[in-house]
């Protein structure tokens, strides 16, 4: 039990967030829950033409109104949350997972591997994220999988230079030497004696990489290369809904709130953890 | 001022970076459009494809050659200016780069003039009177801008430019441009829109840099021997955030190749992004590739830019 | 007695911590100072000295406030002021010396332009005459080129040196208090001596008041006039400075100089075989190339250490010496020479020698801040040798941390802690306890008290020596303090520039024969007010031997 890994959190540390980040949570979490359970809240299906008026707007009936074809706003903004939600958080776990696994090997093995693998990873982010994205959608067509891969290949090189930035100075403290000095293997030094130490700032860059995932995946779909139809998530939503925009129609508004307030609240959230976590973040 | 040999050797090493950067990037762009899709040939004839058709295309565009040697052709092409025909319209695609080229760049260029005063103002202002209203008044709009896409913040120009206040056209280029004030309102839209997610990275990266160095002993040295706040931050601090700043700068207007993409395709703006965007819905691969080019090496000329101002702001590289 | 220049009236100050939680960090402290009078602020760290010092200029640093008391400083009441009018009183009345004049020096700017800044944001003279002034003082001040040494850079000149153009920058506006916040606290023991000297010439020929802020009775004992001892934002005692160090009457007072006394080492009396024998070690940083490094440090070092004996490893920074414990270890493979432990030879490489050899000889290191791993507990930080060299598991592993918590003289309800919820000595006493659980017959001491006050590595050193006759261990020690050497071990080398230049025994290190033994010795400050004063150094060796 002694030995077990202890990962400093707020409560054992007592720390305490501010109401800005408490909100930031709270509508963090609230996104959270409807990508899980938004299909069950929708009041109606969300790909089903219930209005024959197109760009309604705001009623007791559609309580966002309309889109162009007709279908209710609120179960297609619900419906989205999954896609926008799922597909970034996926993505950004690959990323980050990935990342993190090769950045704390390079960090602690150092040598060429160090030099050739940060070279290589630094030449991929010399390519504008939308601008990689639109080449492999061009290539290769857009789906849900190829969308999670392409995401997450374009934000693996940012978290590996964060988390090796981080490695390489844990690794230089003394008790990691000290362990090197008692005999310790490799796998142990990764797991026990760096991880930990990285795991908060880590933690921090993975909601910022999450934002601008979620960034990136809406300017795909809003280009027309992200989700396809029939599937729509918040970006698709405003695509689609585009025409309504000179109208002030509701169906382009509400996909856009659902956007920023994700972005905003997560951007809010990080930016009032206590800056022992957040230290060593971008 | 005078620099150390080591200062221009890590200068140089850094352009050779970006040189092999720009190598490995051309090497991915040629390769994600060449190789991963079905036979080019049998896309371009679509349905109505014999095997004989697609044969006789293959021989004729070259397809049946190794693909290194077609990298290599092509990599040549790319220097010499030849980027190959369009296989939507059979134009030569440095024709119909060229003019396409210069909106861009003109659009890049108007933001930049804007962006760099008014973000450096702002920036090195709110980290003065850290915590005042300013401060914050500009913290929450530049958290607000850089979280929401960028084809956001050109809706909400549309809604409130055009749709409520009614100033401005939606789109710029379905309008005539016949007078200066007509340009004017043209450009304004994309403009305005650029210039939001240019100007808010700007402003957090510049106040970050002024306020790390406002936080160094010898500027705590200044406040001990009476200096006023003024002149701890514009006489002390600023002198040593000249690199970190120039490096913000830099960095954010690479943040305007990924602008312009979003801005020139809501605004049906006629520049390279819009061009590409197009490209990419017809699967014409040559015109992706070379707008593929001018994007990354506009990207990576920026942000090695960026390195190099860094480097050789660096104090104690300083003979 | 002449009206007070400063006094200081029941100073209170608070601050708010990470969690929001308000604590009192000085409470409700009075003392005052008279013109010309020099009061030194002595205590330990976190008692509070800086916070005070830096009071009397109307500042607090960020998350402190003044929250009650008043400072008056002349005719102005501090305190009371706003803030643009305690602005106007920086640098012309009362003036800072930095604590590290290399970070407080802006590396952008040129040296006399920052010396005569004050003058310019007072508007007291005009350029030229200020340059000349600056100029007067680098001279005052001993400093070498005095008439071009303005024209570089911060980046271009010694350490000891900038301490000096620091002191230079706080006098020029002539301000009637000067405060100098722990000077030569960075400095190595020699250029200590220089950049005091300076210090005490000017303000012998002025008459300036100074604060002396340390946590270092000898070195104020050869510039104060009074002492002021601090105890977690408290005074504890206040006298004159022969009172304190001859009659002091505080406890705690008493307690601050004992730890000065060095404690004669007893040398165990079974000397049994050699443990431990270097010869002819290289070792060194960088790029190997030919099979040498790039940077090389250790440069043919050869000692011997018997079982049951101490080595001490005495030199100044630079010298080689935590370069020497690391490639003894094996951190730092030696490129050449033989490291012989317990009559056989270690492979250079840590990571090729065998468990039980990597077990016998321990590392201690200077830092417990770092040494630990702030993720985890106290008794997970020694749970893992006992299982890593000797498979112990479950309860028994737990009875075992117990021990080892006892034998440091640590409560036993310390192994539900994480290492920042320590103190630095708690924290010193578990990074020892993690080395004896690998029970070693060698333990490799780098700086092990350097970081601690000098009560806690008083305690530290009597612990050592108590775990030595229980487990008949023997120590390496490394040490840039004398006495803590003296008070341990029984043979002390001497390094410079990676070489060793002398081997003594520890108590006869006043009989040193190298040149710069006898320098090094001479120049760690004694607690006699007369010590600087009497001090005589060959000008030419002090030459040889400094750095620049």
């Amino acid at each position: 039990m002694s030995l077990s890994l202890r990962i400093p959190t707020p409560a054992r540390l007592g720390y305490s967030f501010n109401w800005t980040g408490r909100i930031g949570l709270a509508i963090i979490l609230f996104w959270a829950v409807i990508a899980f359970i938004g299909p069950w809240l929708a009041p109606y299906p969300p790909g089903e033409m219930v209005d024959w008026d197109y760009f309604g707007g705001m009623s007791g009936q559609y309580w966002m109104g309309t889109d162009y074809l007709g279908r209710d706003i609120l179960s297609r903004v619900l419906m989205g949350a999954r896609y926008t939600v799922g597909i970034a958080l996926a993505s950004v776990v690959l990323a980050c997972a990935g990342g993190v696994l090769l950045g704390m090997i390079a960090g602690v093995v150092g040598g060429w591997f160090d030099t050739l693998l940060s070279r290589l990873l630094d030449a991929f982010n010399g390519i504008p994220s939308l601008l990689f994205g639109l080449v492999v959608v061009a290539a290769v067509g857009s789906s849900i999988p190829v969308l999670i891969a392409t995401l997450a290949a374009i934000y693996l090189p940012g978290s590996y230079r964060f988390a090796r930035a981080l490695a390489v100075n844990v690794n230089t403290m003394d008790f990691v030497t000290v362990a090197r000095a008692r005999g310790e293997g490799f796998a142990y030094l990764i797991l026990r004696e760096i991880f930990p130490n990285i795991l908060g700032p880590v933690l921090a860059d993975l909601g910022l990489r999450f934002v601008f995932i979620v960034l990136v995946l809406s300017g795909l779909s809003f280009l027309g290369i992200g989700v396809q139809p029939p599937h729509a998530d918040w970006g698709a939503l405003v695509r689609e809904n585009i025409e309504g925009l000179s109208l002030g129609a509701p169906a382009v508004v509400f996909p856009s709130v659902a956007i920023a307030s994700l972005t905003i609240s997560v951007n809010l959230f990080i930016d009032n953890l206590p800056t022992r976590i957040r230290d060593r973040s971008e | 001022m005078l620099r150390s040999a080591t200062t221009w050797l890590l200068v140089g090493q850094r352009l050779g970076i970006a040189a092999i950067t720009l190598l490995i990037v051309s090497f991915a762009v040629f390769f994600a459009t060449e190789l991963l899709p079905g036979d080019v040939a049998e896309i371009l004839l679509g349905q109505a494809a014999t095997p004989e058709a697609v044969a006789g295309l293959r021989t004729a565009m070259g397809l049946d050659e190794p693909a290194i040697w077609r990298f290599l052709s092509w990599l040549r092409g790319l220097f010499t200016g030849d980027l190959g025909m369009s296989y939507v319209n059979n134009v030569q695609v440095s024709d119909m780069l060229a003019g396409r080229l210069a909106n861009s760049l003109r659009l890049a260029g108007i933001v930049t003039v804007i962006c760099v005063p008014v973000a450096l103002a702002l920036g090195i202002a709110s980290a003065m009177w850290r915590g005042s209203w300013l401060d914050r008044i500009v913290s929450v709009l530049t958290i607000s801008v850089i979280s929401v896409p960028e084809f956001m913040v050109a809706t909400l120009a549309v809604l409130i430019f055009a749709v409520w206040l009614g100033w401005l056209p939606a789109l710029s280029f379905g309008v005539e441009v016949d007078s200066l004030g007509a340009m004017l309102r043209a450009y304004a839209m994309p403009v305005i829109t650029l210039s939001f997610v240019v100007a808010a990275q700007m402003i957090r990266m510049t106040r970050a840099a002024v306020i790390e160095t406002v936080n160094t002993p010898y500027v705590e040295m200044a406040l001990l021997k009476g200096a006023s706040r003024r002149r701890m931050v514009l006489g002390h601090a600023l002198p040593n955030a000249l690199g970190p700043i120039a490096n913000a700068v830099a960095l954010s207007l690479s943040y305007l190749v990924g602008g312009v993409i979003i801005v020139e395709t809501v605004f049906n703006y006629p520049g390279v992004a819009k061009l590409m965007v197009d490209a990419v819905s017809t699967r014409d691969l040559p015109l992706i590739q070379s707008c593929a080019m001018i994007f990354c090496i506009s990207y990576l000329l920026l942000i090695t830019i960026a390195d190099v101002v860094a480097l050789l702001s660096n104090p104690r590289l300083r003979r | 007695m002449t009206e007070a220049l400063v006094s200081v009236r029941d100073l209170r100050i608070g601050a708010v911590t990470d969690s929001g939680r308000q604590v009192q960090i000085i409470g409700g402290v009075s003392f005052d100072i008279a013109p010309g009078e020099i009061v030194a602020l002595i205590g330990e760290s976190g008692s509070g000295k800086t916070t005070i010092a830096l009071s009397l200029m109307g500042h607090t640093r960020t998350g402190c406030a003044i929250t009650g008391g008043t400072i008056r400083l002349g005719r102005h009441d501090v305190t009371g002021m706003r803030e643009a009018r305690r602005a106007a009183l920086r640098g012309t009345e009362v003036s800072y010396v930095p604590q590290s004049a290399a970070a407080a020096f802006n590396p952008s700017k040129r040296i006399m332009d920052q010396v005569v800044e004050v003058t310019e944001i007072h508007r007291l003279m005009p350029r030229d005459q200020a340059e000349a002034k600056a100029r007067d003082l680098f001279r005052a001040l001993a400093l070498p080129n005095p008439d071009t040494i303005g024209a570089r850079y911060p980046h271009q000149v010694s350490g000891g040196q900038l301490q000096r153009l620091s002191a230079a920058m706080a006098l020029i506006g002539d301000p009637s208090l000067v405060i100098f916040d722990e000077p030569t606290t960075a400095l190595d023991v020699t250029t200590q001596i220089e950049v005091l000297r300076a210090f005490r010439a000017v303000m012998d020929k002025s008459a300036m008041a100074g604060v002396y802020v340390s946590h270092d009775l000898a070195v104020v004992a050869q510039i104060a006039d009074r002492i002021i001892v601090l105890k977690g934002g408290e005074i504890q005692e206040e006298g004159t400075t022969e009172q304190i160090l001859n009659a002091p009457t505080h406890p705690y007072t008493r307690q601050l100089l004992d730890a000065f006394e060095p404690v004669p080492h007893v040398p165990a009396a079974s000397p049994g075989g050699t443990i431990l024998e270097v010869r002819g070690l290289f070792a060194g940083y960088g790029a190997v190339r030919n099979g040498e490094p790039a940077a090389k440090i250790l440069d043919d070092v050869s000692f011997r250490l018997e079982r049951g004996r101490n080595l001490g490893v005495i030199g100044e920074s630079g010298s080689g010496k935590s370069t020497l414990a690391r490639a003894i270890a094996g951190i730092l493979p030696a490129y050449r020479g033989k490291v012989r432990f317990d009559g056989t030879d270690l492979h250079p490489d840590l990571a090729h020698r065998s468990k039980d050899q990597l077990r016998r000889a321990q590392i201690v290191f200077q830092l417990a801040d770092t040494a630990l791993n702030p993720a985890q507990s106290v008794g997970a930080i020694l749970a893992r040798p006992l299982t890593f060299y000797h498979g112990t598991k479950g309860a028994a592993r737990d009875r075992r941390v117990i021990e080892l918590l006892d034998m440091v003289h640590l409560p036993a309800a310390l192994r539900h802690r994480l290492p920042s919820e320590l103190s630095g000595g708690q924290k010193q006493r578990v990074n020892l306890a993690r080395a004896l659980a690998a029970e070693p017959e060698l333990i490799l001491c780098d700086e092990i008290t350097s970081a601690l006050d000098t009560v806690v590595a008083a305690a530290i050193l009597d612990l050592l020596k108590e775990l030595q006759r229980e487990l008949h261990l023997s120590y390496m020690f490394i040490s840039h303090d004398l006495s803590t050497v003296e008070a341990i071990c029984d043979e002390v080398l001497v390094m410079l520039k990676g070489k060793v230049v002398e081997a003594l025994p520890a108590t006869g290190m006043r009989d040193a024969t190298h040149p710069y033994s006898r320098l090094l010795i001479s120049s760690i400050p004694q607690l006699d007010t007369g010590w600087l004063k009497g001090l005589e150094q060959d000008p030419e060796l002090m030459a040889q031997f400094m750095r620049r």
